[in-house]
Parts: C-alpha cells; structure tokens; sequence
C-alpha cells in the first residue's frame, strides 16, 4: 500500500507526532510567557495524546473514530510497516504504556517544576512513537530506526535530572550499551539481507526457505548477532548490565516506562522478527535457535533473581527483577508456535499491570522520604499507607506468582507453552526461580507489614489520585488472576503475526 | 440447591472478608461479631452436607462444575466424596472455634480477620476442588493469609517462620504445579479433572516418569504433613504463630498432605504408588516406613522439648505418622483408620494447641519447668488438659484410641514389623505427655502463680467443649463417621491395586505374606 493510502491506518501514531509537535510550541510560548515557571500543560498534552492514541488503535465508535481492531492484515507504506492484529495489541499495550509513564511523570517530583520540563515529555511522546514503531515494523531498516528512536529517546530521558550525577552516569552507560548492541544487530541484519537478498521479512523468510544448507552456519551468527540487539532491549543476561543502573539513576516515570513499555516493544520486535522474518520452518530447524534462547532465558531468569535477593534498594530490585521476568517471557519465545506467542502476550500485559503498580508505589513512597532503599517502606501500612502497603504487596505477589494474582495467569501459560513443548528442565528451572523470587519480594512485604515503624518514621498522606491509580492497577491485577478468559481471547487473536 | 451447597459453604467465609474489610477498624466488637458470624453458614451446610451424604455413592457428590477457561479446559468443579467430607466439616468446625479463640487479638484485628475469613476459603476450596487447576488456586490462596497471620499477629521470632514456612510450603508447591502441567497436556484433549485423570494418562506415561511424578509431588505434599525431612518449618511456625492459627495450621492445613497425596498420587499415579523399588512398593518406603519413623522421631523429640507448643507441634509429627502408615498398608482398616486419625488428630491437636493458648494468655511464657502445682490454682483447666493429653495418648474410650488401633490393625497382617514399632512408640508418646502433665500440673502449686486466680473462662470453654464432646463421641461411637468414609476408601484402594499389572501384585501377596 502506498504512503497515502497507508495514513488512514497510522491514525495512532500520527496522533503521537502531532502532540509532540503541539507539546514542543506550547512549551515555547509558556516557557516565554511565564519567564521560566513551569507549566502543566505539556505534560496533560501528553497524556491526553498517549489516551488519543489508544482511542485512536481501538475506535471510539459514538465520536466516529473507526479504530484498526478488526482491520484486515496489510503492508503499510510499501513494505515497511505491518498492520496485523499483533501490532494492533501493541498499539494499545504500548499507549497504555506511555499513557501511565505521562501520569506518573505529572505527578512526580523528580519531572515537574524542574527546568525543561516540557522538553520531558516531547522526548516521552518520541519514545513512545519510537515503541509503537517496533511493534509493527515489518522491514530490517524500520525496526533498526524504529529501535534507535526509543533508544535515543531514553538515553535522553535517562539523562533529564541534569545535575545529578547517578542520572548522568546512568545515561552514559545507557548510551555506550545501546550503541554496542545496536551496533552489533546492524552488522548482523548485513549478514542477513546478503543471505536472502531481502529486506523485508517476508523476503527474507522467502529467501532463507531457499538457503543453501553450506549457508546455515552463516544464518545462525546472522541469528546470534541481531538477537543480541534485540536481547538488549529486553534487557536478557548476558546484554543486562545497564538495566540496574538505569532504573536507579533514571526517574521513576521514565525507569517505569523503561520496564514496561521498552520491554513490551522489544518483546514485539523479536516476536515479529522471529514468527515473520525467520519462520518456524527451513534454516532456522536446522540450527540451534530454541536451544541457544531456552539458555538465554535460563541465564537471564536465574541471574536476575540471584542478583535480586541482595538488593536493598527499591529501584535496584525493580530492576533486577525485571530482568528475571525477561528470562520467564522468554520461555513462550522459544516456543515458535501460537500457543508459545499467546502466552507471550499475554504475559506481557500482566507484566505491565503489576509491574507498573510496583514502580507507581515506590514513586510515592520516594516522594515522601526521599529515600529509595527498603528502610523507606518500614511499617508502611502502619503509618497512614495502608492502601499502597497493600497494592504494593498484592503487586509483588503477583509478580512471585502467586494465585489467584494476575502473576499466576502470565506464568502459567508461558510455563504450559515450554512444557507442551517438552522443555521440561526450563520449566523446573523457572518454578524454583519462583521460590527463590518470593524470598526477596516477601522481604520488601515484610518491611511493609511485619516490621514497625521507627519512631522517627512521619505518618504519611497520599494523594486520592494516586491511591485510585494504585488501587485499580491492583484490583485489576486480582481481577485477571480470577477472570482472565477475557484477556485470554484477546491474546488468542492478535497471536498471529501477519506472514505478508 | 444441592448444586450450590459447596459453593456457597467454600466462598461464604470470603463474603465475610470483604463485609469486615468495609467495616471501620475501630469498631472492633462489630468485626468480631461479624467475622464469627460470616463462619457459621459454612458450618452449618457442612452439617447439612453430613447429614444429606449418601455413603454407598463413592462418586463426588453434591458436583458442580461449570467451564472456568473453556479453551484450556479449566472447569470450575467441586464435590465431596467420603475422603473430603469429614475434612471440610473439621475445617468449617475448627474455623468458627478459632473465631471466638481470637477474641483476645488486640492490634490489627480488622486484617486479622479479614485474612483469617480468606484462609478458610482457601482451605475449604482445596478439599471440594476437583479440577487440578482449581486445586492448585486454592491450594495456593491459603499461603498468603497464612504467611501475614504469622508474620503479623505471631510470637517474637514470627518474622522467621513466617518466611521459612512460606518458601517451604511454595517450594512443595511450584513441585506440584509442574506434575499438573505434565498430567494437563498427556491425554488428548488436554485435562484437569481429577477424577478422570487417572484413567486418561493410564498407559499414557511410562513407569519411570510416572514415579518422577509421584516423587514430586509427594515431596510437595510431605512438606504439609510434614514428613521427616521436610518437617524443619513446623515447629518453629507452630511456636510463633498465635493459638488460633496454630490450631489452624495443625489440624487442617497439615491434614491437605495426607489428603493430596490420597487423593492425587493413589488417585491419578497409581501404578507408580505400588510400584516395586527394592523389593517393596513405593509406597511402603515413603508412607509406611517414613510414616513410622516420624512416629519415633517425632514422639523423640516431643520429649527432648521445655516449650509446651513446640511438644505439642512435635506431637503432631509424631500423630501423622500414623496416618501415613495406615495409607501404606492398603487394606481396608488401615485406610479408614488413616483418613480417620486425620479427622481426630485435627480435634485433638486443636484441643491441645487452645489449651496452651490459655495458658499463654495467663503467664506469658510456655515453659514446661516454669509451672508446677496448676492443678490446684486451675482445677477446671487441668481437667480438660488431662482430657486432651490422654485422648492424644490413645486412651481407649477417647476417639484416637480407635483410629490408631485401627492403623495398627491394618498394618499388621501386611508390614507386621512397622506395627510392632508403631505400636511401641505409644510408650513414647505416653511418655513425653505424662511427664509434661506431671511437671506442669502436680506437686506444689508454684509459689508465683498462687494467688492469680487464673481460672480458663466461659469463652474458652466455648472454643474446647465442643472438642471434647466430638473426641468423647467418636471414642465410644466412631460408627457414623467410618460409615461415610469407608467406601470410598476401599473403592480407591481397590482402585489402587487394580492399576498394578500382575507381577508386582504377586510380589504385594508375597511381602504380604512373609512380611
């Protein structure tokens, strides 16, 4: 489809690049009007646009705005971008992603009142472009541009508290990572188009059902290389050194966006690159893939939780445990079939849900103390937290794997994916992992709960706002965890990635 | 009706959560009243369900089922069968005493409460489920609340068993969640009815992986009972856990060991259950043998104690070996005596464990020496505490007397030498009671405790009398519970031993016969 024609069905995203264009005048005229005050309204522009762009991907059907659910498979913009209902799911994901990111930050004090504010979330909304392009990328060079913008993006918004020092050796390391990693995908998608002579991944998937079987041993480094970029992003050992750095040194908006939204979209690439480029059939049976990934997610779920159980800092343990939570998500990907890339999916919104409640918690809680270690929680539900005390517990249970949480639901269907598969050791490797995450995780309850406050401890008062925010997020992650064949059937359509 | 009788006897304790969750945590009387409230429709249908119960029938009855997550056919099915019947009416019973039991917790009582209606829920459901994965929900729901009654409400190390006994029993649990998946996908279409799973994955599985199976979850399951090697978190969950959580834990949570392992490795593996290893069936190695060494073990122990609560959690391993070793013999007395020593090990134990409660309350520690001479300051209170020790002893006329017997009775003809040490370390458990009774409640009366008038209230005779009435019943008339259980019991060890092809059932006649 050409580049006009391809526009009605890029509403979403030109959602997203008008805001951030309307972002970056209205900044201009506050920051000129108000000489230097901060303003509030870049940062409601922005979540209005992420909520414009999630409208826009499901349809809001009393204001005329058809939406794409539903919308046939097709190329966009030649063979660039794919509209299936796999990238639909992402759109939706992904805004919602950036949509919590921009509510956090509105209510954050390491964003607001501080210089540039608007500069912020221009950046926000170009990350979040940056996420949806890669759920829908259908083309070599659009997932490396699609992958570079929200890497970029997040370098800079790593790097926003500009004085602080954690902040900016955070990015740094952000950076030099991501340019090593990025550099090394290149170099392998080189390898891969001299292989197939394509670009686009049903090209290239073309071309490697007709690769020479001498030719295999150069796929699979090909293979090796652009997983490594791909690992990058989500953060899989042995390409996870910057994540616990990351998280510490970057606002709690932008660590949540990082452990949420970054992650999904590169879920989303390396799905659509595995299940639409590679294929489940030729060169990629005959080399060691799902072996090379089930050690990959093995590494990477039992380092993040080994690493994790020592953590006494809140934005650390996030972090470590969201490298464990790769390694898990992991098991449906080395599951090529639907069932493998269903539960992946839906393993991916349960994450968000808890996960995003967990960095939302600690957000107002950092707020309050200005502390981010484990001592910040004592007796918090004693102390006039109760509510967060218990979203808070109920999120990290949930993110143990705890039934009936939504935790159970996400673990339990990649776990059935890897053991329909015969991958019995993975699966006995993740459930011990289990056991091992619970110990930390209770640790962090345990101070909340069991532990009382000090006596110089301050009562605390959180805003209705944000208790209503935690509050849904963790009734919704109970809800799932009961009911969750609404989520199922969701995940059971946009599991089929558009062939082309 | 009939169909939601379950439904509403498991989820009614959970309404009650929610009802005391809304309720201003000031009000404290209210809560209480509340909560109680919330346990006595579950007790109520459990008697309506006792009554009701057709004993000839060994299907599950009162079934309800329902698709959960049809695509991955999950059901929402329950049911009780003579196995699960007396076990949902011990939970409901020991629910509503350890209601009033709790009257005296002071902090927190709204979330006390509140998580204690949800563990009822979560044991409830774990004896009527009948769909693995709602097995495994429930199995599982009864961690959380468990994990912060301990950790909260409980003694001063409370923090250190709260965890240990939540990694262990996650540990025994992810075990279990793994056999599941791999039952789940061996028949086609996929299944976790557990009912049906037995004869859909027969010949399905080969011997060894069936016996893998049967190893994992049995070490999920003996980690509940809690069977030598796995026992290390009990006492030290016993010692720190409020009374009323303590009865909880001791007589129902550690009963769902012996219940899961009858009602999923005999029910769903049960070729591997008799499965010959080293001239024995698998099951005499792990449940009778390993059942009779935590008889010795645990009466050793109880003996070797100075804290009243950690004796009696020890007594508790000592008392479930029984249970275990009248599972291994697989003949109809050993089994209806196993599935009933779980009934009155749960009255009994809880007995012991609200005694100790009362006591506590009063001196604030638990030290056997530190007593001495209570009989004369509580006359009342001993009398009961003798009552309950000498029902834990096996005294003929109270209610364990007949189901110990009946283990011994029916491990004899088939394992004569476990018998004959089973039978011995009765000595042992008459010994560490006997003594404790002695140092605590004869002689002088204790110089420090003379004058306190301490006297067990009307509130505490409450939560004990009605115990002592059922063990006092079932000790002279054990009829109407043996008559609802049995046959499902001996279906199932039948079940059991049909599955063995014919060679080892020749090898079964001969341990049988030459011991």
């Amino acid at each position: 489809m050409g580049p006009i024609d391809s526009l009605r069905w890029f509403v979403p995203e030109l959602v997203l690049v008008c805001t951030l264009l309307v972002v970056i005048v209205v900044d201009l005229v506050a920051a000129g009007r108000g000489g230097g005050r901060s303003s509030a309204w870049p940062g409601i522009l922005a979540v209005l646009g992420a909520g414009g762009a999630v409208a826009a991907t499901i349809g809001v059907p009393i204001l005329g705005v058809p939406g794409l659910v539903g919308a046939a498979p097709r190329w966009l913009f030649g063979r660039m971008l794919v509209l299936d209902p796999f990238s639909v799911f992402f759109k939706v994901l992904l805004g919602l992603a950036l949509l919590a990111a921009a509510t956090m930050a509105l209510g954050s004090r390491e964003v607001r009142r501080r210089q540039n504010e608007g500069e912020f979330f221009t950046v926000l909304l170009g990350a979040g472009f940056g996420t949806m392009l890669m759920a829908a990328a259908g083309h070599l060079l659009m997932a490396y541009l699609a992958l570079e913008l929200l890497s970029l993006s997040a370098y800079v918004l790593t790097g926003f508290p500009r004085h602080d020092r954690r902040a900016g050796e955070a990015a740094l390391k952000y950076l030099i990572y991501g340019g090593v990693a990025s550099g090394v995908m290149i170099y392998g998608m080189s390898w891969l188009v001299g292989l197939t002579g394509a670009m686009d991944y049903a090209g290239i998937r073309h071309g490697l059902l007709q690769l020479a079987p001498a030719s295999r041993g150069a796929f699979f480094v090909a293979l090796v290389l652009v997983l490594v970029g791909f690992g990058y992003k989500i953060a899989a050992v042995p390409f996870h050194m910057w994540a616990p750095d990351v998280y510490t040194g970057a606002p709690l908006p932008v660590a949540a966006f990082l452990a949420v939204g970054s992650k999904a979209a590169g879920f989303a690439i390396l799905l659509r690159f595995l299940h639409g480029g590679i294929g489940s059939e030729g060169a990629i049976a005959a080399v060691p893939a799902a072996e090379l990934l089930a050690l990959a997610a093995f590494v990477t779920m039992t380092f993040g939780n080994l690493a994790a159980l020592g953590q006494t800092n809140m934005k650390r343990l996030l972090a470590y445990s969201s490298i464990a939570h790769a390694g898990y998500a992991l098991l449906g990907v080395i599951v090529l079939g639907e069932t493998g890339l269903q539960a992946v999916l839906l393993y991916l919104v349960v994450y968000y849900l808890m996960n995003l409640g967990a960095f939302w918690v600690v957000m107002l809680v950092v707020s309050h103390s200005d502390r981010e270690d484990l001592e910040a929680f004592r007796g918090l539900a004693w102390r006039g937290g109760a509510v967060p005390a218990v979203a808070l517990a109920i999120f990290l249970f949930s993110l143990a794997g705890l039934p009936p949480l939504a935790g159970f639901i996400g673990k339990f269907y990649v776990f059935a994916a890897a053991m329909g598969e015969g991958w019995y050791w993975l699966v006995v490797a993740a459930v011990l992992n289990s056991v091992v995450s619970l110990y930390y995780y209770a640790r962090v309850v345990r101070t909340m709960f069991l532990d009382q406050p000090a006596p110089g401890d301050p009562p605390l008062a959180f805003r209705i706002a944000d208790l209503g925010a935690v509050g849904a997020l963790s009734l919704l992650t109970v809800y799932f965890g009961v009911r969750f064949g609404w989520l199922l059937e969701r995940t059971m359509e946009a599991g089929r990635v558009f062939p082309g | 009706m009939a169909e939601w009788v379950l439904t509403w006897t498991t989820f009614t304790p959970l309404l009650g959560a929610v009802v005391v969750l809304c309720l201003p945590a000031r009000a404290v009387d209210v809560i209480r009243a509340v909560a109680t409230a919330f346990t006595v429709p579950s007790l109520l249908l459990a008697g309506w369900l006792l009554l009701h119960f057709d004993p000839s029938n060994t299907a599950p009855q009162f079934v309800q089922r329902a698709w959960w997550i049809e695509t991955y056919r999950i059901e929402y099915f329950v049911g009780v069968d003579g196995l699960s019947l007396a076990m949902v009416a011990l939970t409901a019973l020991l629910s509503f005493l350890c209601m009033l039991a709790s009257y005296g917790i002071e902090r927190g009582v709204k979330g006390y409460f509140a998580l204690f209606l949800l563990l009822e829920t979560g044991m409830l459901g774990t004896f009527v489920a009948l769909d693995l994965f709602l097995f495994y929900v429930f199995w599982e729901l009864m961690l959380l609340p468990m994990y912060f009654l301990i950790g909260i409400w409980g003694g001063p190390r409370r923090e250190y068993a709260a965890i240990k006994f939540f990694l262990y029993t996650l540990l025994g649990s992810v075990l279990l969640l793994v056999v599941l998946l791999y039952l789940y996908f061996t028949p086609e279409p996929h299944s976790f009815d557990m009912t049906a799973l037995g004869a859909l994955v027969r010949d399905r599985i080969p011997l060894s992986v069936q016996l893998l199976l049967w190893f994992g979850l049995f070490i999920g399951f003996a980690i509940k009972i809690p069977a030598f090697p796995f026992h290390t978190w009990l006492p030290d969950a016993h010692v720190e856990a409020p009374t009323a959580i303590s009865v909880i834990l001791a007589g129902v949570l550690l009963k769902m060991g012996t219940y899961a392992i009858l009602r999923l490795n005999y029910g769903i593996l049960p070729e591997a259950t008799l499965a010959p290893l080293w001239g024995y069936p698998v099951a005499f190695w792990v449940l009778g043998a390993l059942g009779t060494f935590n008889i010795v073990y645990g009466a050793l122990c109880a003996m070797a104690q100075q804290d009243l609560k950690r004796l009696v959690a020890y007594s508790s391993i000592s008392h479930m070996g029984y249970v275990m070793l009248g599972m291994a013999a697989f003949t109809p007395q050993g089994i209806n005596g196993a599935v009933l020593q779980m009934f009155n090990h749960g009255t009994i134990t809880a007995m012991l464990f609200l005694l100790v409660g009362v006591i506590y309350d009063r001196a604030h520690h638990r030290d056997i020496d530190g007593f001495g001479g209570l009989a004369a300051i509580m006359p009342i209170y001993t009398g009961l505490t003798g009552f309950a020790f000498f029902a834990a002893m096996g005294i003929p006329g109270l209610s364990a007397f007949i189901s110990e017997v009946l283990v011994l009775l029916g491990a004899w003809p088939v394992y004569p030498g476990l018998a004959i040490v089973a039978a011995s370390a009765m000595v042992l458990t008459a010994g560490y009671l006997l003594w404790a009774l002695q140092r605590m409640y004869l002689g002088p009366p204790n110089p420090k405790y003379a004058d306190t008038g301490w006297e067990i209230n009307g509130r505490e005779l409450c939560t004990l009398l009605p115990l002592a009435a059922i063990v006092l019943f079932l000790g002279v008339y054990p009829r109407p519970l043996l008559a609802l259980q049995s046959p499902t019991l001996v279906e199932l060890i039948e079940r059991v031993q049909r599955a063995v092809p014919a060679p080892s059932e020749t090898m079964l006649a001969e341990t049988a016969n030459g011991g």
